[in-house]
C-alpha cells in the first residue's frame, strides 16, 4: 500500500500518538492469550478423533459401503410430492410391480407429502424403463394430478465407476496440492502437517457421513473438496504465526512457540471458522433436501478442520522436529 | 496522497455502478428498454427446471459403419472395373476381397491401390486366406475418431435448433461425451427420440427371384430387415443400397390422407437423383424398401421411373413424427450411434423451491454474520459489512456479465462466500487490535494490520481457489456452478474485503484525521 509513506507529510496525525493512551478495550470472546496448554492434551485428542475415524470406517464396512447416491451407484431416482399427506406404505405398495425389482422409498419431509423413490441400478435397458414404471405405478394407484413429479434422474452404471475414480483422484490431488503449497510457502514440516491434517479431515467427514447415514453423491465430493480448501485456512494462520514467533523468540522450545502461537491466534481461528460454520449451519437447516448432504459435509468438515489445525497439523510439525533432532 | 485515495475510491465506484447495471435485469423484470444491459443471470436447470442428457458417442460402432461404407465403395469400384465375380466382406476393421478367378488379379490390385489410398493393402497368395485385405490406416482412424464427436455435435445442434427449445446447451465433454441441456423440457421422451436417432436412411431393392432366399436363410448379398412396429413382415432386401440419406438436400412434411397419415417429402442432390433415376428405370415393378435406422418404413412398388429427384416416405406418421423425421433427414445421419448415459429432469416446482430455500438460507446466514461483525467489531465490523454487500453485488454482476450459470450449489457457494469473505476482515481487525494493544498509534496499527495479515489472507485464499479449480475440473453441471462461485467469490473478496476496506481506513485517517478507531 502506497499510503504508508503519507505519515511524514501529514503532521496532524503525527502529533497525537505520543500522548499516553489508556489500554484499548475491545469486545472479546476469547482473551488475546488464553494460555491454554494445547499440546498437553494433544495425545488424548488425537487418540479420540482417530478412534472416531476408525469407528466410522467400521460403519462403512458394516453397511457394505457408503450410502451412495445414484451418481455413484447408478439407477433411477424419482422424487414426487403429493397434494395430500400419503403414507409411505401406500407409496411402496403402489410400486410393488413385477417390472420394478429393488425399490427404496424414503420420506424426505414436507409433512409426509414428499418421497424419494430409488430403483437400484441394473442393466442399461431396464434402467431406462424403470422411471416410466414408477410413473405408471404412481398414476395407477393415486391418479393423475394428486401428485407432482419433482425430478427424475437416471444414471448408467458406467458413469458411476468413472466418477468414483475421478472423485478419489480429485480429493487426493487437492490434498497433495495444499500440502505442496504450504511446504513451498513455509517449509516441508508445515506442508506435511497440513497434508496429514487434511487427510484426517476428509476421513473424519467420511466417517461422520457413514455414521449419520447421509447420502454420498456428487455434491458430497464437492463438499469434501471445499473442506480441503477451507481447512487449510487456519493451518495457514497458525503456521504463519509460528513462523513469525520463531523469528522473534530464539530461546524458547518449539513446543512452547507452537503453544503460544495457537493461543495467540485462537480468537481469530474460532471467529473465522465460526462465521463459516454459521452460514453452513443455515444451509444445512434451511437449504432443503437437495443439498442436505452437501451442507452436512461442509458443516462437519469445517468443524473438524478447525480442530485439526490445532491438534493434528501442529503436533505433526513438532513430531518431525523431534525426529530430526533425535537423528542429529 | 489524497489523490490516490480519490482514485481508488472512484475505481470502486465505477465497479459498483457496472455491477448494478449488470445485476438490475435479474431483479427488475422487465427492465426499461433504455437500460444498457438486458440479460438476467442465467439459471441452471436445477433452478429453472428442464432436462439434462449425457450421451456417449459410440465411436467404435461408427468406425465399423465407416468401414462398411468403404466396403461398398470398393464393391462398386470393382464392379465398374469389370473384374469378374468377387466378394467383399468386413472382418472387424479390415475388408477382405476374394476373387472367383485369379486372372484379373493385377487389375484388381491396381484399382485398389489407386482408388483407396487411405487404406493399407496386403496381398496373399490365395488358398483359404482372402486375396486382398484392406485396413484403415492408424492415422485415418484417428482422424475419424476426432471428427465423429464434432460432427455429432453439429448435427445435434441443428436438430435441436429445429426442435424449438429456447437456449439449449449442447457441449462436448471429455473425449467422447456430449451434454445436452434443454431448459423447460419436462417430458424429454420426444427430445430423446430426436437426439438419439441415428437417422441413417437407405433405399434398398426388395429381393425377388430364386437368389432372394428366405427370411430365415437369405441369399448371397441379401439381408433381412424388420418392418415397423405393427408390421410383422421380415423383408429380404439387397445388401447394397441404391441411394442413401446423405444424398438428400431437403425434407418437408406433407399432409396426407386420413388413413395414411402425414408423409415426408424429400429432394435428392444431383448424384442422388441420377442414381435413384437409373435404379428406378431399371427396376420398374419391383419393390423398393425405404429403410431408416435398420427398420423398413415402407416398401412401395416402383410404378414408373422416378427421375425428378424427389421422393416421399409414408408410414402412417402423425404430425409430430413426420416433423421430427423431416428434421433428422434434413440434418443428416449421425456418423456414430449415441448412447444415453445419464438423464436428469427437474420439474419447475422443485426449481422454485430450491430458489426459495437457497434465498432463505442466504438471508439467515448473512444476517447472522453481518450482525455478529457489527456487534463484535463495531465500526470495523460495519466497514466489513459494507464491503461484504459490495462483494455480493460484484459476484452477481460478474455472473450476469460473463453469462455464468447460477445453480443451487452455486447459491450455496454464495452463502459460503459470505462466511469466508469476512475472514479476511477478521484477520485484519484482530491484527489491528493486537498492534493497538502493544501501544501503536491508530495509523501504525492500521498499516501493520493490513501488512501482517496479508500473507495469511493471501495463502488461505489461494488454497481455496486451487481446490475450486480442481472442483471445476472434476465436476459437471450444478457442481461446476459451485466451483465458479467459489473462485469468483475469492476474487471479489480480495477486491472488497482487503482493498476496498483499506480505502475506507485511509480516507478516515488521512482525509478525516481520525485518531481513534472503533474496532
Amino acid at each position: 500500500m502506497k499510503q504508508t509513506s503519507g505519515t511524514a507529510t501529514k503532521p496532524a496525525v503525527g502529533r497525537k500518538p505520543q500522548a499516553p493512551v489508556a489500554p484499548p478495550h475491545f469486545t472479546e470472546l476469547i482473551s488475546p492469550n488464553p494460555g491454554i496448554n494445547f499440546l498437553r492434551w494433544a495425545p488424548f485428542a488425537i487418540g479420540a478423533t482417530w478412534l472416531f475415524i476408525l469407528a466410522g470406517l467400521g460403519s462403512v464396512w458394516w453397511h457394505g459401503g457408503l450410502n451412495y447416491g445414484i451418481d455413484f451407484a447408478g439407477g433411477t431416482l424419482v422424487q414426487a410430492r403429493f397434494v395430500e399427506p400419503t403414507s409411505i406404505a401406500d407409496v411402496r405398495s403402489a410400486l410393488s410391480r413385477p417390472d420394478l425389482k429393488e425399490v427404496l422409498v424414503q420420506d424426505v419431509g414436507g409433512g409426509g407429502r414428499e418421497f424419494q423413490i430409488r430403483v437400484l441400478g441394473g442393466s442399461e435397458e431396464t434402467d431406462m424403463a424403470s422411471a416410466d414404471s414408477v410413473k405408471t405405478g404412481l398414476r395407477e394407484r393415486f391418479g393423475e394430478g394428486s401428485y407432482d413429479v419433482l425430478r427424475i434422474e437416471r444414471v448408467g452404471p458406467r458413469v458411476g465407476k468413472d466418477l468414483w475414480r475421478q472423485a478419489t483422484l480429485a480429493v487426493l490431488v487437492a490434498t497433495l496440492m495444499m500440502g505442496a503449497y504450504i511446504a513451498f510457502r513455509f517449509d516441508l514440516r508445515f506442508g506435511v502437517g497440513a497434508a496429514v491434517a487434511l487427510i484426517h479431515d476428509v476421513l473424519f467427514t467420511i466417517a461422520a457421513l457413514s455414521i449419520a447415514h447421509m447420502e454420498f453423491d456428487l455434491t458430497t465430493v464437492a463438499g469434501l473438496l471445499t473442506v480441503v480448501g477451507f481447512s487449510v485456512h487456519d493451518t495457514v494462520i497458525i503456521s504463519d504465526r509460528i513462523r513469525e514467533n520463531l523469528r522473534k523468540m530464539r530461546k524458547e522450545s518449539l513446543a512452547d512457540i507452537i503453544n503460544l502461537s495457537v493461543n495467540e491466534t485462537l480468537s481469530r481461528t474460532i471467529i473465522t471458522n465460526g462465521t463459516a460454520i454459521t452460514v453452513t449451519g443455515a444451509l444445512f437447516l434451511l437449504g432443503g433436501n437437495t443439498i442436505h448432504s452437501f451442507a452436512f459435509t461442509l458443516l462437519i468438515g469445517f468443524i473438524v478442520g478447525t480442530y485439526s489445525s490445532i491438534y493434528i497439523a501442529s503436533p505433526v510439525v513438532l513430531l518431525m522436529e523431534r525426529r530430526a533432532r533425535g537423528r542429529a | 496522497m489524497g489523490g490516490s485515495i480519490r482514485f481508488r475510491a472512484l475505481l470502486f465506484a465505477a465497479l459498483v455502478v457496472a455491477a448494478v447495471v449488470f445485476v438490475l435485469p435479474t431483479f427488475v423484470n422487465p427492465v426499461p428498454s433504455w437500460w444498457p444491459w438486458q440479460q438476467p443471470v442465467r439459471l441452471g436447470l436445477d433452478l429453472q427446471g428442464g432436462t439434462h442428457l449425457l450421451y456417449q458417442v459410440q465411436i467404435d460402432a461408427g468406425i465399423d459403419n465407416r468401414t462398411d461404407q468403404i466396403g461398398r465403395d470398393v464393391e462398386s469400384a470393382l464392379r465398374d472395373a469389370q473384374v469378374g465375380a468377387f466378394t467383399v466382406e468386413r472382418k472387424g476393421r479390415t475388408l477382405e476381397v476374394r476373387l472367383a478367378t485369379p486372372d484379373k488379379r493385377a487389375e484388381v490390385k491396381k484399382v485398389l491401390q489407386d482408388r483407396f489410398t487411405n487404406l493399407t493393402l496386403t496381398e496373399s497368395a490365395g488358398g483359404e486366406a482372402a486375396d486382398f485385405t484392406l485396413t484403415l490406416n492408424a492415422r485415418e482412424e484417428q482422424q475419424l475418431r476426432d471428427r465423429f464427436v464434432d460432427q455429432a455435435l453439429q448435427i445435434l445442434r441443428n436438430r435441436i435448433d429445429q426442435f424449438g427449445v429456447s437456449e439449449p446447451t449442447i457441449l462436448a465433454q471429455g473425449t467422447d461425451e456430449i451434454v445436452v441441456q434443454l431448459p423447460g423440457i419436462q417430458d424429454p421422451q420426444r427430445a430423446k427420440d430426436l437426439i438419439g436417432r441415428t437417422a441413417l436412411l437407405e433405399f434398398k431393392l426388395v429381393a425377388e427371384g430364386p437368389q432372394a432366399g428366405t427370411p430365415q436363410k437369405p441369399g448371397p448379398g441379401m439381408v433381412v430387415v424388420p418392418g415397423r412396429p405393427g408390421d410383422r413382415n421380415q423383408y429380404v432386401v439387397e445388401k447394397r443400397p441404391i441411394v442413401t440419406g446423405d444424398m438428400l438436400t431437403d425434407a418437408q412434411v406433407l399432409p396426407g390422407g386420413v388413413t395414411e397419415g402425414y408423409a415426408v417429402d424429400f429432394v435428392f442432390d444431383a448424384r442422388g437423383a441420377q442414381l435413384f433415376g437409373d435404379a428406378t428405370t431399371h427396376n420398374v415393378h419391383r419393390r423398393l424398401a425405404i429403410v431408416l435406422d435398420g427398420v423398413v418404413q415402407s416398401a412401395p412398388e416402383i410404378r414408373e421411373p422416378i427421375t425428378g429427384g424427389r421422393g416421399q416416405i409414408t408410414g402412417r406418421f402423425d404430425f409430430k413424427e413426420a416433423q421430427d423425421l423431416a428434421n433428422v433427414l434434413r440434418n443428416g445421419a449421425l456418423p456414430a450411434p449415441l448412447k444415453l448415459l445419464e438423464e436428469r429432469t427437474v420439474g419447475p416446482s422443485l426449481g422454485r423451491d430450491s430458489i426459495r430455500q437457497g434465498t432463505i438460507s442466504f438471508a439467515v446466514g448473512s444476517a447472522l454474520v453481518v450482525l455478529f461483525m457489527m456487534v463484535y467489531y463495531r465500526g470495523g465490523g460495519v466497514i466489513a459489512d459494507v464491503a461484504l454487500m459490495i462483494n455480493l453485488l460484484l459476484i452477481l454482476g460478474a455472473f450476469a456479465a460473463f453469462g455464468f450459470t447460477l445453480t443451487l450449489p452455486g447459491i450455496a457457494g454464495i452463502v459460503l462466500t459470505v462466511g469466508m469473505a469476512v475472514d479476511a476482515n477478521i484477520l485484519i481487525l484482530e491484527r489491528m487490535r493486537e498492534e493497538l494493544r502493544s501501544g501503536k498509534s491508530v495509523r501504525a496499527a492500521i498499516d501493520a494490520g493490513y501488512e501482517r495479515a496479508w500473507n495469511a489472507i493471501f495463502d488461505s485464499n489461494i488454497t481455496t481457489f486451487l481446490s475450486g479449480l480442481i472442483l471445476f475440473q472434476f465436476g459437471t453441471g450444478p457442481v461446476r456452478g459451485f466451483a465458479v462461485t467459489l473462485c469468483l467469490g475469492i476474487l471479489t473478496t480480495m477486491t472488497t474485503a482487503v482493498f476496498l476496506t483499506r480505502v475506507v481506513y485511509d480516507w478516515l485517517v488521512v482525509g478525516r484525521r481520525m485518531t481513534t478507531v472503533s474496532i
